[in-house]
């Protein structure tokens, strides 16, 4: 731009030219910022602050605010409800991630794998609970879960097996993770296949003429490609996990082994609206967010390179 | 594993290759869409038959069912639909507007203090959204939005996430020759955007418009927070709600599963006519649309 003569129309040009993407900008800006920071920031600002009653108590005027240091996130970190949660929500993590992505994956491959028959009803099919919210899922697994209405507890009495009651005692996290598996495992096929669509077939051809199987060709060629894919799916499921919410909420009243306290999320909520402890409940927040800020900074620094690198 | 021949058409081998990959799919399938047809039959029960019969054998009771649900409390459930409908299908709009105008000026403008704000912005999709919940609605509530159709509708409009697919899609798809060509033409910039920019890169904009739709569809823990009239209630909470007194009062729990089913089918046939938009490869970013 700067190398155009300098008529006055195209001086005006550029002048324009600078106001331009800014004003394309913000409204993203504002709503960032109002939305995003600002909330970000509050809660900053609250998870270094208790209140404290003063005089009798009484009245309106009669609480203030006071600087707490790192009251709250001592309070937070120590806390054994919180800790439970934590252990909880990773176990859930481990338990999940793996199984979901490996799942994910085995489907991906075998819908490009030219072999496979029935790929576009499969595919469709597995995408599907992507489209059912996560309550709604919850809601139909839980009742799946309940022996009175559930069909494997009547199959399996036909069978003569007795089942454990899925939605009791400590299994109840592995209710929770099918829950989230069957939602999520559609979705990160489709990315993975997607992924797997674009690498050019040609790449194929010289393996399969040097006589390697599929298997190999999947193991060798297909996976190390898609690899960033895969990376980013890991990175979007672990952010998943770490905020899961809707499910054992949706469960905790057909469930007695789902506490209010059952993943952290759930405590920040009850900290906040049941016991009305904001100050606490911010300081659980930045602690989650800060986890999980740490998990996803590999994501950005991924995203930046492989995205970004060639753009004119 | 044996290195086989395999170099000519053994069919045997394939044939043997893809009963086996078929079947390991097909068992996919058949989990995900398990516990759809168990609501499609079970919906079709009253209350008593629910827990007294064969779990896949249906019954005759759908409609009175869905006439069941549609009178609870004068028609709420109905007005959770609308309300559901309206904060995914406005939000997702106006989102699609404001990430498709930011992807843009990101992509296609060279200014200072881009790289800064595309950073902030894109460090935004890392922020798990449902941390910012709880402190937006006291900052709503210190202007009196909370419980207002605006506490749901004006946090999910802005999509760290879907700006940087608009970036994206506008760098594949909307050549910078075309917008030169446009600007000499005399056409302003808001004018290239909207009739040039946006035909370009419209497949890119309905996958963003499907990801916001799906994601505030899904989104059960803002209007949790923000809302305490049930009348102003998406379809997640209402139902969620349903469910907490069915377990006192086991007659709801028809409603819950018909609520139910009606609450999947309009976004399973969305899924189903849209399905190639969904075809997103991450971690390039190009839509294969």
């Amino acid at each position: 731009m700067t190398a155009l003569a300098p008529t006055p129309a195209s001086r005006r040009r550029v002048r324009r030219g600078r106001a331009v993407p800014w004003l394309m900008l913000g409204p993203a800006i504002v709503l960032f910022a109002v939305f995003m920071a600002a909330p970000i920031a509050y809660t900053l600002v609250l998870s270094f602050q208790r209140s404290v009653v003063t005089g009798l108590g009484l009245g309106s005027g009669s609480r203030s605010t006071v600087f707490a240091g790192l009251d709250n996130y001592v309070a937070a970190l120590g806390d054994p409800d919180f800790l439970a949660s934590a252990g909880r929500v990773g176990l859930y993590g481990l338990v999940l991630v793996p199984t979901m992505l490996g799942l994910a994956l085995l489907f991906a491959l075998l819908l490009d794998s030219r072999r496979t028959r029935l790929r576009a009803f499969s595919r469709i099919t597995i995408f599907l609970p992507y489209a059912v919210p996560a309550v709604i899922s919850s809601l139909l697994w839980g009742f799946l879960y309940l022996p009175a209405v559930s069909p494997f507890y009547d199959v399996a009495d036909a069978l003569g097996i007795r089942l454990p009651e899925v939605l009791s005692g400590d299994i109840v996290i592995l209710a929770v993770a099918n829950i989230a598996l069957w939602g999520g495992v559609g979705f990160n096929m489709i990315i993975m296949y997607t992924s797997l669509r674009s690498i050019p077939s040609d790449i194929y051809e010289a393996a399969t003429l040097d006589g390697a199987s599929e298997t190999q060709i999947a193991l060798r060629i297909k996976i190390p490609i898609i690899l960033p894919s895969l990376i980013m799916t890991a990175i979007f499921s672990m952010i998943a996990t770490l905020q899961v919410f809707a499910e054992p909420t949706t469960l905790k009243p057909l469930s007695n082994s789902i506490s209010s306290v059952f993943t952290p999320l759930m405590k920040v909520y009850r900290d906040a609206f049941t016991r009305n402890d904001v100050y606490s409940a911010s300081a659980t927040s930045i602690v989650i967010a800060v986890v999980t800020f740490l998990l996803s900074f590999v994501f950005l620094r991924v995203v930046q390179r492989r995205a970004f690198g060639g753009e004119g | 594993m044996a290195i086989a021949i395999d170099r000519g058409p053994v069919s045997g081998r394939r044939d043997r290759a893809s009963v086996v990959s078929t079947a390991i799919l097909l068992l996919g399938a058949l989990y995900c869409l398990l516990p759809l047809a168990w609501v499609l039959v079970a919906s079709t029960k009253d209350g008593g038959e629910l827990f007294t019969t064969n779990t896949f054998v249906p019954s005759g009771s759908l409609w009175d069912n869905i006439v069941e649900l549609g009178s609870y409390r004068g028609g709420l459930f109905w007005r959770w639909m609308l309300n559901t409908a309206l904060y995914a299908g406005v939000g997702a709009a106006l989102s699609t507007v404001v990430s498709g105008l930011a992807g843009f000026a990101l992509a296609r403008y060279e200014f200072r203090g881009k790289g800064a704000v595309f950073t902030v912005l894109l460090a935004g999709v890392l922020v798990p959204g449902v941390i910012l919940a709880i402190p937006q609605y006291f900052l709503l509530a210190q202007i009196g939005l909370t419980n207002t159709y605006w506490s749901v509708l004006l946090p999910q409009i802005i999509s760290p996430y879907g700006i940087y697919l608009a970036r994206i899609y506008t760098a594949a798809s909307v050549p910078v020759d075309v917008i030169e060509a446009a600007r000499t033409d005399g056409a302003g910039d808001f004018r290239i955007f909207w009739r040039i920019a946006v035909p370009m890169m419209s497949p890119g904009l309905v996958t963003i418009f499907l990801f916001q739709f799906v994601g505030i569809w899904n989104n059960f823990m803002l209007p949790y927070i923000m809302l305490g009239s049930d009348t102003l209630y998406p379809i997640t909470v209402g139902l969620s709600g349903l469910l907490n007194q069915g377990s006192t009062v086991p007659a709801l729990y028809s409603l819950v599963i018909t609520g139910a089913l009606l609450s999947i089918v309009p976004l399973v046939v969305l899924f189903l006519v849209l399905q190639r938009f969904w075809r997103v490869d991450l971690s390039a970013g190009a839509v294969k649309a």
